[in-house]
């Protein structure tokens, strides 16, 4: 019964995934529901199955459980106060939320952040990608079998946890990005902390790797499944790490630097295989390149101010609002009603850990988007799931979930 | 049995960097005993879908089927205590090995019935899982056992033990039954890498899915005796069983048990899961034949030398 609905369902982006009546002999045994509570959909993602014994004849992603309207609520806000919402987009990487919303706005007002600001924003930036991408290892690690990985991830993840809480106070939504710069200057020391935090990050990543990389099991697992090719992730709008899995070398951070990226040396990790495997390598190999990135940022951290000096944007020093009328009313203002943007429209993307993090904001001059559009990696990764498992089995779904690394508060936002 | 929970959280704990229970009793050595009386008062819930005869017999099944599987491991030589024979087992059979490989793989029963009789797709999949894997690996356990026995010309598992009290250990006599005993013993009992069947990440916990309370606490605890069966056994045909130097018949069983138990434990901490067909293919395709032509060569050089 191939009617429209199912056709539509099963042709995304100009390819067609084989529709479950039309393969295997049109014999389907078992349609299994996966998720939305299931212990390795990432969150509240429902993966409908077509099975024929453990084999996968068609796949229908369901999303949508995890829907809060961010992108609705933040028309009635300010864009300094949009800035929290961002945080529970991706909530495993929270800080490029709140970079890729600044960043947009910067680039609507046409703001320079001055460079220190720039170097720690691109310094916390690679931080929260190890984060994030330590999540992913534990979590994909955990899915094919590998518990200890987990705990080990989880480990590491947790001192970059405390270098971002005494960035910012917080340990999941920072909130510490502001638009033209960060909320604070980097506590006395901690710049230190976290180059010596690199030098062991090294070591236990080479320990991961040990558990891992070779081990037989691993590859059984990982190596030619769920491939995708280079066209296919192109037409599906596949970014981030899973597209430079299928040979692709695209970073926005190459590609259109923002922030410090035009000044770090760093390369971008490409294997050609299309495979889980690959996307593993790539996203190990990243973290290398950040630790670079990170080393490079604290030995030329340059000195000055980490906010923009633009009174539109900056509140009044606290010391001439309380002695100058005139400051003191332009601080009840910048509080009250924050910043108005020039009219117009700008879409900024960033490179998220989990692939383009763009933020489209239409501005009517006032002191709120008019509309603020995310387009989030993991939505758009999230198409490419069905291509993945196409004739895989039920154990590769999980494996395939993870190797795209999503998050369905990014998915649903 | 119980206490095997108690030391493979402790042991996995240490090797994932972390501490285990150690909160209930000194050391958490009360822990297993706060599990059971949890699980002991958790109300009983049978799933509408559920059959409602199978449902509760499987996982007695399987708990009937490990503990009598175990009855015929000996701890020490038979003894005379005034003027009777006291079997250094629960039980001496004659035909042991038989009886053991028969039983354990009555045990699959509980798996698939189980699986099958929870009216859940996810328990299905692995009681069908369950069925496949156990019965593949069983074959290779039982061609394995079969190299040993022919070696020691008995079925008894005291025989066997008196043969090695006094030669070599078969672990030396004959490594590869050795190797494809452990692959399969891991397999048989559904540990991981092997863990298929309830694989937690894939069908949520196979085919124990709905069970809850008691009932699921059978299923556990007779998985556990297997571990325990299959480590005694280990020991029992390749490494001499109670047979030891100073300690008496026990205290050696116990100790080389254990160390079968930390493998087990240590395979769990280290390695992911292989995926179905890999798994099928590994025993079919690989340790099948290396069984036969062991089985084979065993039985040449057994009728050659003796």
């Amino acid at each position: 019964m191939a009617t429209d609905l199912e056709q539509a369902r099963q042709s995304i982006g100009g390819l067609s995934v084989e529709s479950v009546t039309e393969t295997g002999e049109g014999r389907r045994d078992m349609v299994v529901n996966m998720g939305p509570q299931h212990p390795s959909t990432h969150g509240v993602l429902r993966v409908v199955l077509d099975l024929q014994g453990e084999n996968i004849v068609g796949t229908d992603v369901q999303i949508g459980y995890l829907h809060r309207g961010i992108e609705k609520l933040s028309e009635a806000r300010t864009y300094t106060q949009v800035i929290p919402l961002t945080d529970r987009t991706d909530y495993t990487a929270a800080m490029t939320g709140n970079q890729g919303l600044c960043v947009a706005v910067e680039r609507l007002m046409e703001l320079e952040v001055p460079p220190r600001g720039r170097y720690i924003r691109t310094m916390i930036a690679e931080l929260q990608r190890l984060a994030s991408h330590l999540i992913w290892l534990g979590t994909h690690a955990m899915d094919i079998g590998a518990a200890t990985v987990f705990l080990y991830c989880f480990r590491e993840r947790e001192r970059i946890l405390d270098f971002f809480e005494a960035f910012s106070g917080a340990r999941l939504t920072y909130s510490y990005y502001r638009v033209g710069g960060v909320a604070g200057d980097a506590p006395p020391g901690i710049l230190q902390q976290i180059y010596e935090f690199t030098n062991y990050f090294v070591d236990r990543l080479a320990e991961n790797e040990e558990l891992l990389t070779g081990n037989d099991i691993w590859l059984a697992r990982t190596q030619g499944v769920g491939i995708i090719s280079a066209e296919e992730a192109v037409a599906i709008g596949l970014t981030g790490p899973s597209l430079r899995g299928s040979g692709l070398a695209y970073d926005i951070r190459k590609a259109e630097p923002y922030e410090a990226y035009a000044d770090m040396d760093f390369e971008i990790p490409v294997f050609p295989d299309g495979d889980v495997f690959a996307r593993y390598r790539v996203r190990i190999e990243e973290m290398k390149q950040s630790v670079r990135i990170i080393r490079q940022c604290i030995e030329h951290m340059p000195d000055g101010p980490v906010n923009v000096q633009d009174s539109r944007v900056t509140p009044p020093k606290r010391e001439v609002a309380m002695t100058h009328m005139e400051s003191m009313i332009n601080h009840f203002m910048w509080n009250i009603h924050s910043f108005p943007t020039p009219k117009g429209e700008v879409y900024s993307a960033i490179e998220s850990p989990k692939g383009e993090l763009g933020y489209y904001i239409v501005s009517d001059g006032s002191n709120k988007p008019y509309r603020l559009r995310i387009r989030p990696p993991s939505f758009c990764n999230l198409q490419a799931l069905p291509l993945l498992v196409r004739g895989q089995m039920i154990a590769d779904v999980v494996a395939c979930i993870g190797s795209i690394d999503i998050v369905l508060g990014e998915v649903d936002r | 049995m119980a206490y095997m929970t108690w030391f493979e959280r402790r042991v996995i704990g240490r090797l994932q960097v972390r501490l285990g229970p150690n909160r209930v009793g000194i050391g958490g050595l009360l822990q297993p005993l706060a599990d059971a009386l949890k699980l002991f008062f958790k109300e009983d819930v049978r799933p509408a879908r559920a059959d409602r005869i199978l449902f509760p017999l499987a996982p007695a099944i399987s708990l009937f089927a490990a503990l009598a599987a175990f009855a015929v491991i000996p701890f020490g030589p038979t003894t005379r205590i005034a003027g009777v024979e006291v079997p250094g087992g629960i039980a001496n059979l004659q035909v042991g090995l038989l009886y053991l490989v028969g039983i354990s793989s009555l045990g699959v029963y509980g798996l698939v019935l189980g699986g099958w009789s929870s009216g859940s797709k996810y328990s299905l999949i692995g009681g069908l899982r369950a069925a496949a894997q156990v019965v593949s690996y069983e074959l290779i356990l039982g061609l394995a056992l079969v190299s040993v026995a022919l070696v020691a010309g008995t079925l008894s598992l005291e025989g066997v033990v008196g043969g090695q009290a006094n030669g070599l250990p078969y672990v030396i006599l004959q490594p590869v039954a050795f190797l494809l005993y452990l692959v399969a013993a891991v397999a048989e009992t559904n540990r991981a890498p092997f863990d298929l069947p309830e694989a937690d990440t894939e069908l949520v916990a196979g085919y124990h899915t709905e069970y809850g309370g008691m009932r699921f606490a059978m299923f556990f605890i007779a998985e556990y005796v297997n571990v325990i069966t299959v480590s005694a056994l280990a020991a029992t045909m390749f490494f001499a069983g109670w047979s030891g130097p100073f300690l008496p018949g026990p205290h050696w069983l116990f100790i080389k048990m254990l160390a079968f138990l930390f493998l087990f434990v240590w395979l769990r901490a280290t390695l992911p899961r292989l995926r179905y067909d890999q798994l099928m293919r590994l025993s079919w395709s690989v340790l099948l034949p290396l069984a036969l032509i062991n089985l084979l060569a065993t039985a040449v050089v057994v009728a050659v030398t003796r």
